[in-house]
């Protein structure tokens, strides 16, 4: 279990250097940034002077190795725009993102797991390709669209929920249906054919032969086994809701990191740029690492390996 | 009263396969019945269908089933699942997945217990234990945190036998289980299995292709052709007088030591047990049978050959005797 542990910490961390130093060219790739800083109207004169003060007339090593030495300490400079501490406009936005990512994850789990159950321990039935379908529906449908359908519907036609802005719980309950919705396929699909699988098993049979009850065969025996893609893909899930929750938070006018994300991207704040990607790629690691440590919880064969 | 009684059983699957044909059986208490047949025959739906626990879309028919006096046929599920792992317990051909992966052995034997008799924890751990070590293994308390992925196959055997004794069954039905074990493994099981029923009164049905197994442990031969029970017989006089032109094949193809000499061909059936499709009349091997006539395309007769011992053939019950006289 040490060795499992240690081995997929190590992993974690390779992963996290090669972000860190991806973060740092991605946002040098695009032109002289003092250019952009400047503006169209500046003279050569104020950009040499831009250049100097932000450290730009460095060589791209030292600049290096000063971003990731600062942002090994949690230092990611100050923002160009917003003349605000990097590290305080993330963690000012992170708890919106966060929040409407678990409620996102919470409600496409809460939906897809039973469904998916459903449809394996009725295979082929008209509930299996009822909920087929409403996968496949799920998947094909652009998430703003979706968003400005139910902002319609139950925002302004029947007055249930606020349309926009993060006042209350309620703020997140639609953006959260949204996201659930671009994860609901994949969870369920999974769900589904590991349930068929494992149901198809030999120790399902054994278990059957035991005489168990029906709860005990598809809750214990059946989805424990079935779970391990699931988990893995959850993680996934809610790394790619936590970083692509762009398109929701504009739609629906939440000032999470998403936001804070596509905002630096326009005015080329290469600080944010650089530390939200980073944040949200050490996230994802982090969770990657997590649905292992689950997955191994789960699987004692994987424990052993 | 049998303890298990199987009569004209009958297993489609969607209509158009038939992988039971009628065959009937019975199981007497403390006795150990065989069902031995190529494979394709019918011998594993014939024992999943005895536990109902074929595969979606198959169905059962029968013109009796019956466990202990109680009819089987119309019992629900949940009645049903009563039985099995209570009085009724299933062991299987494949040991290295037939445990859950997921679940200590502990966990898994023990839960037989808790769900038939409500049985507390640690009093199921204990009978747990208890069984691991009646089934010859040593350290049983260990075992029981452990894993199936840290057991060797003739170890899982030994513990799926040993949770199908959880709850003291009457009946054990034994699907191949010595097939995927090596030799030494295997007499160790089939000991094991001889010793349980001496000491425990337990009627097994053991499916079987393997003869050598049939001449060791059982009381009665059932020999399973093409989804019928060709011919029934107690061990002894099966393999002295056997009256089925198959059973004589079937025989035909072990090799005696001292018997078969060096040079000699061993024996073999020509062709594959075949597929039989519906409405079929006749004798099912007739066209692998070298005592084929025109008489086996017709209905085939159920003949006594003597006390207990059924074959179903056109040749007359003495044919084999007048044979060798003329």
């Amino acid at each position: 279990m040490l060795t499992f542990l240690l081995r997929r910490l190590a992993v974690a961390i390779l992963v996290a250097m090669t972000v860190l130093t991806l973060s740092f060219m991605l946002t040098r790739l695009s032109g002289d940034l003092a250019i952009s800083i400047a503006g169209p109207n500046a003279t050569q004169e104020d950009v040499a002077l831009i250049r100097a003060a932000y450290g730009l007339d460095r060589p791209l090593v030292v600049q290096y190795l000063d971003w990731v030495g600062r942002a090994a300490v949690g230092d990611f400079g100050t923002s160009y725009f917003f003349r605000e501490r990097v590290a305080d406009l993330i963690a000012q936005r992170m708890p919106i993102t966060l929040t409407l990512g678990l409620v996102g994850l919470g409600i496409a789990l809460l939906v897809s797991i039973p469904l998916g159950i459903l449809a394996a321990v009725r295979e082929g039935s008209w509930v299996d390709r009822g909920v087929m379908l409403v996968a496949l529906v799920g998947q094909a449908m652009p998430s703003f669209w979706l968003g400005l359908l139910l902002m319609i519907l139950l925002g302004l036609q029947l007055g249930w929920l606020p349309i926009s802005g993060t006042g209350s719980w309620e703020h997140y309950v639609m953006p959260g249906i949204v996201l659930a919705f671009s994860a609901i396929p994949a969870l369920m699909r999974l769900t589904r054919s590991g349930m068929i699988e494992a149901l198809s098993s030999d120790y399902i049979r054994t278990a059957r032969a035991k005489g168990l009850s029906r709860l005990s065969i598809l809750g214990k025996h059946a989805l424990r086994n079935a779970a391990i893609p699931v988990v893995s893909i959850a993680a996934v899930q809610l790394g790619f809701m936590l970083g692509g929750s762009i398109v929701i938070e504009t739609v629906f006018a939440l000032h999470g990191v998403g936001y804070l994300a596509w905002e630096s991207i326009s005015k080329n704040d290469f600080p944010v740029v650089q530390a939200v990607v980073l944040v949200l790629a050490l996230i994802y690691i982090g969770l990657t690492l997590l649905a292992d440590l689950l997955n191994a919880a789960l699987d004692p064969r994987l424990r052993a390996s | 009263m049998s303890l298990l009684e199987v009569r004209g059983l009958r297993v489609t699957f969607g209509g158009r396969t038939a992988a039971v044909r009628g065959a009937s059986l019975s199981v007497e208490k403390g006795e150990t019945h065989c069902l031995v047949g190529e494979s394709g025959c019918g011998k594993s739906v014939t024992a999943l269908a005895v536990m109902n626990l074929l595969a979606r879309g198959a169905r059962r028919e029968a013109e009796a089933l019956s466990f202990a006096g109680q009819d089987l046929r119309h019992l629900s599920d949940r009645e049903m699942s009563r039985l099995r792992g209570d009085r009724m317990a299933m062991i299987f051909q494949e040991p290295m997945t037939s445990l859950n992966p997921a679940y200590t052995i502990g966990s898994q034997m023990t839960e037989v217990l808790r769900r038939h008799r409500g049985a507390p924890r640690a009093r199921a751990a204990e009978r747990a234990a208890e069984l691991l070590a009646r089934v010859g293994i040593t350290a049983p308390g260990m075992r029981l945190g452990q894993y199936p992925h840290q057991l060797s196959g003739g170890l899982r055997q030994r513990v799926m036998i040993a949770m199908a004794l959880m709850c003291d069954p009457e009946l054990l039905v034994a699907d191949e289980p010595t097939t995927a074990l090596d030799v030494t493994v295997q007499a160790q099981i089939l000991r094991l299995l001889a010793g349980l029923q001496r000491d425990l009164g337990l009627g097994i049905l053991l499916i079987t292709h393997d003869l050598g197994i049939v001449a060791r442990v059982a009381d009665r031969v059932s020999v399973m052709y093409a989804g019928e029970v060709v011919e029934s017989a107690p061990t002894a006089q099966l393999f002295a007088a056997p009256r089925h032109p198959y059973t004589r094949g079937l025989l035909r193809c072990v090799p005696v030591p001292g018997k078969v000499r060096r040079d000699e061909p061993l024996g073999s059936i020509p062709g594959v047990v075949p597929r039989i499709p519906p409405g079929f009349r006749g004798c099912a091997f007739r066209d692998r049978c070298p005592h084929a006539a025109p008489a086996c395309a017709e209905a085939v007769p159920r003949q006594e050959a003597g006390p207990g011992h059924e074959f179903l053939c056109t040749l007359p019950p003495d044919w084999a005797l007048r044979e060798r006289a003329a």
